[in-house]
């Protein structure tokens, strides 16, 4: 089990390097550069910026040098001292504006991760092993209604209602008075109470598609050979369930654990749009529109990470859930 | 499937010992049905038979003659929508005590308390019948504990001399396996070993040794033999193999569509055959000495459909001697004593 995990975790090394070198690649590749598009946004403003002073932003940033170059220094700030270059656009060292935003990024996709498997595993269960009651067929409904509504539409509608009917504003992650405040105590408690409506909502359209898995990974599992004879055993019926199973209905969810990760940050873009959430979601968008080369790398460096980190840990647990998969024995 | 290894052996292993043990499951006109949206369909309808300690009772038939679905009924472990709808099974408890199987909650306490402590089942197929995820001596363990109450080092010890006791020399190792790093052989030992495990009055094995070749198959034949000449168990077993049937019963139910069709010992049954569908089985299996030219015969006609089965005696459509309403209402009848057949023209027909 140590020599699998060792070896998974220097496989990550290059993993990684070709994220690095994909995503730099990735952000390049759209016609002109940040200052182009500065300077279009500025025409159209009705100023305008010579050809000089570009040439000259140009040398300063370092834009006008091979492609190759960019990435070696890039590259070589984030391994050797963790500095993730200057966003143009903010003009603020990348690293200040990211980490807040991930981390937050980070404590609302966990969040919505526990929530959902909370809500959907024991819901799946209920379905399964209560196949065709009234409550299956309650759960089903609101499942295909949690599939079929997208996520960004369900949050207008929170927002609509609970400013409307109670009066509150429920966007953003914090309350005016916490917004720029440094952290303490009373700003995580602040966080709390506006966290969990975008964990709710996130959490529906997950929910909706996981309970119908876990139903029919459950109803697959409970009538093969091997439950009925644990049942002959003399094993009672909840041991049935849960021991067995329910143990083995988990394995997809754990593979999915990979891609939950970064799907819960992408998926919850429009959603933290929506919100106006101060999430990684939006200021990924914007500096892929702006072409903001290092802040937007910066991110998709890290999701990417996200994604090798999510599914190291998925494959771990599986390997310790599930003997089977231990391929080294 | 047959092979030309299956060639009948009557008594090689053993002689067939007469039925003349206290009686350990008296099972009297047993009925279940499957009521389906396209009709019931009568699995078992009218089966009765005794178990007696020490001794072996064969059942035999074709695939989904309700051979499996009887002996689930007595466990209470028949699958939806199937349900024992009438009959009685009596079980003799160790303190002499009986109990009335039929009608018990499935779920509840006390069929619990049978299944797999006084009444243990083989499956068919080992590797399905084993949970993938945890090892051998999880899951012996865990029944041991369950039925008596024995702490965690007590069921470990109990789990290792039942494994020496299947055979497994270094039980240590097989406890800590998981199932799919056995083989086939070893598998089928350590169910076995597991059924064992809280030494149960009643052994009932359904096809154990279908699913292994056929020198694992001798083997383990063998072990069960041998197992229940020192524990005197009294076993069920349930096969489609007349060749298994001839090595290990005493005695033998022959079954057609859920129906008791003929019941003898197995001398007699083998070299006295009653029965038409028991005289067309013998008929299709190979056997030592026939020529090889010989091609085997194939009993006539389908398997008729379980939602319709034939009115009158339910073989009339491929019995070669079947005459119109004479065959009408079979009665089940002892020809001989212990021997008894349901057909018309028992005794005329061979």
């Amino acid at each position: 089990m140590l020599a699998y995990t060792l070896k998974r975790l220097l496989l990550s090394i290059p993993t990684l390097f070709v994220i690095s070198l994909l995503s730099f690649v990735l952000i390049q590749l759209p016609p002109g550069d940040f200052l182009s598009t500065y300077a279009a946004t500025l025409a159209s403003m009705g100023e305008q910026v010579s050809g000089d002073t570009l040439v000259l932003l140009r040398e300063a940033y370092g834009l006008d040098q091979p492609m190759y170059i960019q990435y070696l220094k890039w590259i070589g700030g984030i391994v050797l001292r963790g500095d993730f270059g200057l966003s143009l656009e903010w003009r603020q060292p990348v690293a200040s504006l990211i980490w807040e935003r991930m981390g937050l990024t980070i404590a609302l996709t966990l969040s919505t991760l526990v929530f959902t498997w909370l809500l959907a595993i024991p819901i799946g269960i209920y379905s399964a092993t209560n196949q065709y009651s009234l409550l299956d067929y309650v759960f089903t409904t609101i499942g295909f209604i949690g599939l079929g509504v997208p996520g960004f539409m369900l949050a207008l509608v929170v927002m609509w209602v609970s400013f409307s009917y109670f009066g509150a504003d429920v966007g953003g992650l914090f309350s005016d008075g916490y917004k720029n405040a440094p952290w303490s105590f009373g700003r995580v408690l602040d966080l709390l109470s506006h966290l969990w409506i975008p964990m709710a909502i996130l959490g529906m359209e997950g929910s909706a598609g996981l309970i119908r898995t876990m139903r029919a990974n459950v109803l697959d599992e409970l009538h093969k050979p091997y439950v009925t004879a644990a049942r002959a055993r003399g094993l009672d019926e909840t041991v049935l369930t849960y021991e067995y199973p329910v143990q083995v209905a988990l394995n997809p969810f754990i593979s999915t654990l990979g891609w939950a990760l970064p799907g819960l940050v992408n998926g919850g873009t429009i959603i933290s749009v929506t919100l106006s959430l101060p999430t990684a979601g939006p200021l990924l968008l914007r500096a892929l529109q702006s072409q903001d080369m290092y802040l937007a790398g910066a991110f998709i460096l890290l999701l990417g990470s996200l994604t090798i980190f999510g599914t190291l840990m998925s494959d771990l647990l599986l390997a310790w859930i599930d003997p089977r998969i231990r391929l080294d024995e | 499937m047959m092979t030309s290894t299956d060639a009948v052996r009557v008594g090689t292993t053993s002689a067939p010992r007469a039925m003349d043990t206290p009686v350990a499951l008296d099972v009297n006109d047993l009925r279940t049905h499957f009521t389906m949206p396209g009709g019931t369909v009568r699995a078992v309808d009218g089966v009765s038979y005794r178990l007696h300690r020490g001794r072996t009772l064969g059942i035999v038939g074709e695939s989904g003659c309700g051979k499996s679905v009887t002996a689930q009924s007595i466990l209470g472990i028949v699958p939806r929508p199937g349900k024992v709808v009438s009959g009685s099974m009596m079980l003799t408890r160790g303190d002499g005590s009986t109990l009335e199987l039929a009608g018990l909650d499935p779920k509840g306490k006390v069929i619990r308390s049978v299944r797999g402590n006084e009444i243990a089942y083989i499956f068919q197929e080992p590797m399905s019948a084993l949970s993938p995820i945890h090892t051998i001596g999880h899951q012996i363990t865990e029944v041991i504990r369950l039925h008596t109450g024995a702490n965690r080092d007590q069921a470990r010890e109990r789990a290792e001399t039942v494994m020496r006791q299947v055979g497994l020399p270094r039980p240590d190792e097989v406890l800590g396996r998981y199932p799919h790093q056995l083989s086939g052989g070893m598998r089928q030992r350590a169910v076995i070993g597991i059924a064992l495990a809280c030494n149960p009055s009643i052994l009932i094995a359904d096809e154990p040794t279908t699913a292994l070749d056929v020198t694992t198959e001798a083997v383990i034949l063998d072990l069960v033999r041998s197992l229940q000449d020192t524990t005197g168990m009294a076993i069920q077993f349930i096969t489609h193999n007349l060749g298994v049937i001839a090595e290990i019963a005493d005695e033998v139910v022959v079954m057609y569509m859920g129906r008791q069709v003929e019941r003898a010992s197995v001398t007699d049954l083998f070299l006295r055959p009653q029965h038409p569908y028991t005289q067309a089985l013998l008929r299709s299996m190979p056997r030592l000495g026939k020529r090889a030219q010989a091609r085997l015969e194939a009993i006539e006609g389908m398997v008729p459909d379980p939602f319709s089965v034939p009115v009158g005696c339910a073989f009339h459509t491929r019995c070669r001697h079947y005459v119109p309403v004479r065959c009408d209402q079979p009665e089940y009848v002892e020809v001989a004593p212990g021997h008894w057949v349901r057909c018309s023209r028992a005794g005329e027909v061979a």
